[in-house]
C-alpha cells in the first residue's frame, strides 16, 4: 500500500526529469521517462527530526568503534543525534549531566539477522510468520508485513544494549522475501520503527533448508543444483522485467512525442495546450508546437503488469536492495559470487557463513560482509566445520565480519559473545584490538544494513544510540545501565519500572 | 550397576616395562603421579586454598593440600592459575549426536518423530555411545570432564550414562550406565503424551502402574498371563529401576503448576526426582526446596518461550538457591554441541545474582551429588577420580582459557578437529587433502 502511494505521488510531481516545469519540452531529451516502480524505498526519509534534551554521558571509558577508546570520556548529545566526543568537553547551557564514572559506553548493539517479530515468543503456531514457505521464490513478501511489535524479545534486546536489528523472513525459501530494519523504540506498528533512510535487505538463502523444505514435497528444489537453477530462473525473470519496463519507457516516450506533435497540429494557433495528465501518472506541459501535422499516434501504449516480487529482485541489481544471503559452504559462497556476477548484483553479507575463513582472501577483495557466530555449530552438516577464529581470521585478512544472532537468546548477550570471538583469535595468535571486536557487533553490522553514515560508531553527528556498561563489556559479569536511543533513555537498570513493557506482558501474573 | 570403573593402577617402575605396556595396550597411558603445584585451588567441598598442590596417581587424586608434591611426581607448576573440579554438563546428548539433522549419526531417539512410542524407558544411551565423536574433545577444551549424556523425545526418553570426556571406547568413555531416567513433561512430552497434561500424566502413571505389577508377577507376564500393556518388557523392567529407586527420574517441566504437579507424582511413586527446565521453578521455590528436590537449570534463558514457561527468568538460579533449593546449572537440552559454554553459562548466573562460590559448586559437586556420583567426583579430595581442570583465571570469565585438562589422571589433548581445522587454514590456500 505504501510502496502505491509513493509511485503516485512521484508521478504527480511530474516524473523523475520534473519536465512540467520546463517552458519549453519540444526537444525529445525533455519529454520525460515515466517513472519505473521499483525504484521507491520503504523506509521513512533519512532526514527525520527527533526532540532530545541535551544529555552528556561523562567520566566513562569510551569505545567509540570508529578507533578510539578514551578513559575519562564524555559524549555529548541533542535533539536524536551526537554532539560531542571526547574528554573535557565544555557542558552546554541547560544540559543534564550523567555521571557515568567508572562505567564503560559504547555505539547501541546493532543485529543484522533477527527474526524478532516475525517468529516472536511464546513461539506459539499462531505466530509464525517468518517464512512463507509455499514457493522457493517469494521476493514479493516483506517482513515489516509480518512484525509484531508487541514480541516480548523487543524490551528485553533493549535491556542488552541493542538499538537496531534487521528484521528478515527466514530461510526455508532460496528467495525469503524482503527484510527491513528495525530502531528498537517501541511503537504500535512496523513502520513507526522503521530506521530512517534504511534500503531494505533481500533474504537468499542457500543449501540444505531450502532443498530440504521442498526436497520433502517432492518439488523442487531438491538438490544444490536445484537451488542454483531457482535463483536463476527469478533473476531471469527479473531482468526480463526490467527490460520489459524500459522498453515501455521509450515506447510511451516515442508516443508521448507523437502525442504532442499531433495535439499541436490539432491545435495550431493554441498558445498554450494546458497540461495533460497521463492515464499512467506522468504530467507533461503540451507547449507550442513547431512541427508539421503528424498523425494521431493512437492510443497510449500500457505498460508491463507491475510484479513487486520482480521489483524487489530489479532492485536488487540495482544495488538498492541489499542481499543478505544465508550461506554456510565456502564452495556456495563462491558459486553465489559468481551467480551475482552472472545477473549484476552484489552480495552485502553473507549470514551464518561458517567456513567463511577458507575463503577469507575473496570475501575480502569481493568487499561482501560476513555475518556468523562466535560458535555455534554442528547442527547440521553444513555447520560442521565451524572454527572459533572464524571472525579473528576475517579481521586478518581485511574481510569484514560482523557477529549476528538469528536468535533473540544469543542477541542478549552479544558483548560476551563477541569477547569470546576476540579472545579465542587472540589465543591462536591473532591479533584482535578491543575496536575490531567492538565493530563486530556496532561499525560492522551498520554497513551490512547501509546505514553506516548514521549509526554504528560515536561520532558527531550519528544517531545518539548509546550504552552505558557497568564495566567493561568483555567481561561475563558486566550489565548493561543504560540504553539511549534517538538520544532518549530507552532502558535505565536502575529504574526497572519504567522499562518499556509488551502488552502481551500485561496481567499474566509471572511477575516475582 | 557399576560404580566409577578403576582401572588397575599400571605403575611403571622400569622403563623397559613400560614400554612393553605401551606394546601391548596402545592407546592407554601408563599411570603416572602428577603434582600441580602453586595453584589456587577450588576443591569444593573445602575451602579454597593458594599455593596448594594436587596429587594424581593413576586415574584418582590422591592428596589436596599445601605439602610439597611427593619424591618422582611429575611436577607441573600452575602458580598464578586456577585448579577446579572437571565440569559436568547434565542436560543433553553428548556423544550420542554428531549432525542434529543428519539421522545416520543421531543416537539420541529413535527415528520416526512422532511415530516412534511415547514411552520408551528401556531406551539406553550407552548402546549408541560414540567415544570418537568430535564433540567430545570439543567440550573438554571448555573445561568440562564428565556430561550425563542422555536420550530425548517423547513422553519416556530412556535411560541416560555418566561419562568422562576421554578416551576411544565406550568403555573407558562410560563411567556408569543406566544413570537415570529421563522423562518430559514439558511441551514436547505432553505432545507425545497426548496432547494433555492429563493424557501425558495418566500415561505415565499406567506405565508406573503396569511397571509395579510387572515386579511382582513376572512369571504371569511370560505365560502370556499379565494384563494388557503396550510396554516391552524391557521398558517395564526399566520404569520398575526407577520405582525400586536404583536409579534416579529426571523429569523435565517448566510451567509452575506442572512443577507441583511432578513433586505430587514423585512423592506418590516414591521416585528419585530430579527437576530440569523448570523455568518457572523461582515460583514455587520453597516447595521445591521443602521437597529436597535438586533442580537442573539453565540460565541463560529469559524469554517466555511458551505458554509453559511465561515467567522465565534471568534469576531463576539465584532465586531458587536463595530458596535453599539445590541448583545444578547446565547449557541446556540440546545435542552437546555448546557443553563447552558452561562456563559462560554459569557466569551468567552470578551476573544474575548467584554467589559465585555457590555457582562453581553448582557445575561440579552438585551435579555429581544429584546423580549419585559424588563419592567419584565433583570435588578435588584424596580418593576422587582425578577430573582436574587448569584455568588461567577465573574459570567463568570470558578472558580466561583452559589450559590443562586431565581425565581420570591422564593429561588429554586440547587438539579437536575444529582447532585442526583451523591450523589447515591459517595460510591460504589450503594444502590439498592427503
Amino acid at each position: 500500500m505504501r510502496r502505491i502511494l509513493l509511485l503516485a505521488l512521484c508521478a504527480a510531481c511530474g516524473g523523475p526529469r520534473g519536465g512540467a516545469e520546463e517552458p519549453e519540452a519540444t526537444r525529445e531529451e525533455e519529454i520525460p521517462l515515466p517513472p519505473l516502480p521499483w525504484v521507491t524505498p520503504t523506509s521513512p526519509a533519512a532526514d527525520h527530526v527527533v526532540e532530545s534534551p541535551s544529555v552528556m554521558l561523562r567520566g566513562a571509558t569510551v569505545m567509540t568503534a570508529s578507533g578510539d577508546i578514551l578513559e575519562n570520556g564524555s559524549v555529548l548529545f541533542e535533539d536524536g543525534r551526537i554532539v560531542a566526543v571526547g574528554q573535557g568537553i565544555p557542558v552546554p547551557e541547560g544540559c543534564e549531566v550523567v555521571d557515568a564514572s567508572g562505567r564503560w559506553i559504547t555505539p547501541g548493539l546493532i543485529d543484522t539477522h533477527s527474526h524478532v517479530g516475525v517468529y516472536p515468543s511464546p513461539g506459539a503456531a499462531a505466530h509464525a510468520d517468518g517464512n512463507e514457505a509455499t514457493s522457493p521464490t517469494t521476493p514479493q513478501v516483506d517482513a515489516s508485513d509480518s512484525f509484531w511489535p508487541q514480541d516480548p524479545a523487543i524490551p528485553r534486546l533493549l535491556a542488552a544494549g541493542v538499538t537496531t536489528i534487521q528484521v528478515l523472513p527466514g530461510s526455508a525459501n532460496l528467495i525469503g522475501g524482503r527484510g527491513f530494519t528495525v530502531h528498537l523504540v517501541p511503537q504500535r506498528s512496523a513502520e513507526e520503527m522503521h530506521f530512517p533512510g534504511a534500503p531494505d535487505g533481500m533474504k537468499m538463502a542457500c543449501g540444505e533448508n531450502p532443498k530440504r523444505v521442498y526436497g520433502e514435497r517432492h518439488s523442487a528444489p531438491s538438490t544444490r543444483m536445484g537451488n542454483v537453477a531457482g535463483y536463476r530462473a527469478a533473476f531471469q525473470g527479473a531482468a526480463e522485467y526490467r527490460i520489459a519496463w524500459r522498453t515501455w519507457q521509450e515506447q510511451w516516450r516515442g508516443w508521448r512525442r507523437k502525442r504532442i506533435a499531433f495535439e499541436r497540429a490539432r491545435d495550431a494557433g493554441t498558445a498554450d495546450a494546458g497540461e495533460q495528465e497521463s492515464r499512467y501518472g506522468v504530467a507533461v506541459d503540451a507547449g507550442p508546437t513547431k512541427a508539421p501535422a503528424p498523425e494521431d499516434p493512437g492510443p497510449e501504449p500500457p505498460p508491463p503488469g507491475r510484479d513487486f516480487g520482480k521489483d524487489a529482485l530489479v532492485g536488487v541489481m540495482e544495488g538498492t536492495v541489499l542481499v543478505q544471503n544465508h550461506c554456510y559452504r565456502a564452495d556456495e559462497m563462491l558459486r553465489m559470487i559468481e551467480l551475482g556476477r552472472e545477473f549484476g548484483f552484489r552480495i552485502r553479507s553473507f549470514h551464518h557463513a561458517v567456513e567463511a575463513y577458507k575463503i577469507r582472501d575473496v570475501l575480502a577483495r569481493e568487499e561482501v560482509a560476513v555475518s556468523t557466530w562466535s560458535d555455534w555449530w554442528g547442527f547440521k552438516l553444513e555447520a560442521y566445520d565451524s572454527v572459533l577464529e572464524n571472525l579473528a581470521l576475517l579481521a586478518e585478512a581485511g574481510a569484514r565480519g560482523v557477529l549476528h544472532s538469528d536468535s533473540p537468546m544469543y542477541v542478549q548477550r552479544f558483548n560476551q559473545e563477541a569477547a569470546k570471538a576476540m579472545f579465542d583469535g587472540r589465543a591462536a595468535g591473532i591479533d584482535i584490538p578491543e575496536n575490531t571486536a567492538l565493530r563486530w557487533i556496532t561499525a560492522n553490522p551498520a554497513w551490512v544494513l547501509g546505514i553506516h553514515e548514521r549509526t554504528g560508531t560515536l561520532e558527531p553527528g550519528k544517531v545518539a544510540d548509546v550504552v552505558v556498561w557497568s564495566g567493561s563489556p568483555w567481561s561475563v559479569y558486566t550489565r548493561v545501565d543504560q540504553t539511549w536511543i534517538d538520544g532518549r533513555l530507552a532502558y535505565d537498570r536502575a529504574h526497572p519500572e519504567r522499562t518499556p513493557r509488551t502488552d502481551f506482558e500485561v496481567g499474566l501474573g509471572v511477575d516475582p | 550397576m557399576p560404580v566409577a570403573r578403576t582401572l588397575p593402577v599400571a605403575r611403571c617402575l622400569l622403563p623397559v616395562s613400560c614400554f612393553l605396556f605401551l606394546l601391548v595396550l596402545p592407546g592407554t597411558s601408563f599411570a603416572e603421579v602428577i603434582a600441580l603445584v602453586n595453584g589456587t585451588v577450588h576443591t569444593i567441598e573445602g575451602p579454597r586454598l593458594e599455593r596448594a598442590t594436587v596429587v594424581i596417581d593413576g586415574e584418582r587424586i590422591v592428596s589436596v593440600g599445601t605439602g610439597a608434591p611427593p619424591a618422582g611426581a611429575r611436577v607441573i607448576d600452575v602458580a598464578g592459575k586456577v585448579v577446579t573440579p572437571g565440569f559436568v554438563e547434565t542436560q543433553g546428548s553428548l556423544g550420542l549426536v554428531e549432525i542434529s539433522l543428519e539421522d545416520s549419526s543421531v543416537d539420541a531417539r529413535p527415528s520416526g518423530g512422532e511415530a516412534a512410542d511415547a514411552i520408551r524407558a528401556a531406551f539406553l544411551a550407552a548402546d549408541g555411545l560414540n567415544p570418537r565423536s568430535t564433540l567430545i574433545p570439543i567440550g573438554r577444551r571448555g573445561g568440562v570432564t564428565s556430561a550425563v549424556s542422555a536420550p530425548d523425545g517423547g513422553l519416556v526418553a530412556g535411560r541416560s550414562a555418566w561419562i568422562d570426556l576421554d578416551g576411544d571406547t565406550p568403555d573407558r568413555l562410560v563411567a556408569r550406565s543406566p544413570l537415570a531416567l529421563h522423562v518430559d513433561l514439558g511441551d514436547g512430552g505432553i505432545a507425545a503424551g497426548g496432547g494433555a497434561r492429563s493424557t501425558a500424566f495418566g500415561r505415565l502413571r499406567e506405565a508406573f502402574d503396569d511397571a509395579r505389577l510387572y515386579a511382582k508377577n513376572k512369571g504371569a507376564y511370560d505365560r502370556r498371563a499379565f494384563r494388557e500393556t503396550p510396554l516391552s518388557r524391557l521398558d517395564l523392567e526399566a520404569l520398575g529401576d526407577a520405582l525400586a529407586g536404583r536409579i534416579p527420574v529426571v523429569i523435565r517441566t517448566a510451567r509452575a503448576s506442572d512443577v507441583l504437579r511432578v513433586l505430587d507424582l514423585a512423592r506418590e511413586l516414591r521416585l528419585r526426582l530430579i527437576l530440569a527446565g523448570a523455568e518457572e521453578g523461582w515460583m514455587v521455590a520453597d516447595r521445591i526446596a521443602a521437597a529436597q528436590v535438586p533442580v537442573i537449570v539453565h540460565p541463560l534463558e529469559n524469554l517466555p518461550g511458551s505458554f509453559s514457561s511465561l515467567g522465565t527468568r534471568y534469576d531463576n538460579a539465584a532465586r531458587l538457591a536463595a530458596a535453599g533449593v539445590r541448583v545444578v546449572l547446565s547449557t541446556g537440552a540440546d545435542d552437546g554441541h555448546g557443553v563447552r559454554n558452561l562456563r559462560q553459562e554459569a557466569g551468567n548466573a552470578v551476573t544474575h545474582g548467584m554467589p559465585l562460590e555457590l555457582a562453581l559448586r553448582s557445575v561440579t559437586l552438585e551435579p555429581a551429588r544429584t546423580f549419585g556420583m559424588d563419592r567419584d567426583y565433583g570435588s578435588l579430595a584424596a580418593g576422587k577420580v582425578a577430573n582436574v581442570v587448569v584455568w588461567s583465571g577465573d574459570p567463568f570469565e570470558i578472558s580466561t582459557r583452559v589450559e590443562r585438562v586431565f581425565v581420570r589422571g591422564r593429561e588429554t589433548s586440547l587438539v579437536t578437529r575444529q582447532t585442526q581445522l583451523r591450523d589447515r587454514y591459517r595460510r591460504l590456500p589450503a594444502p590439498p587433502a592427503p
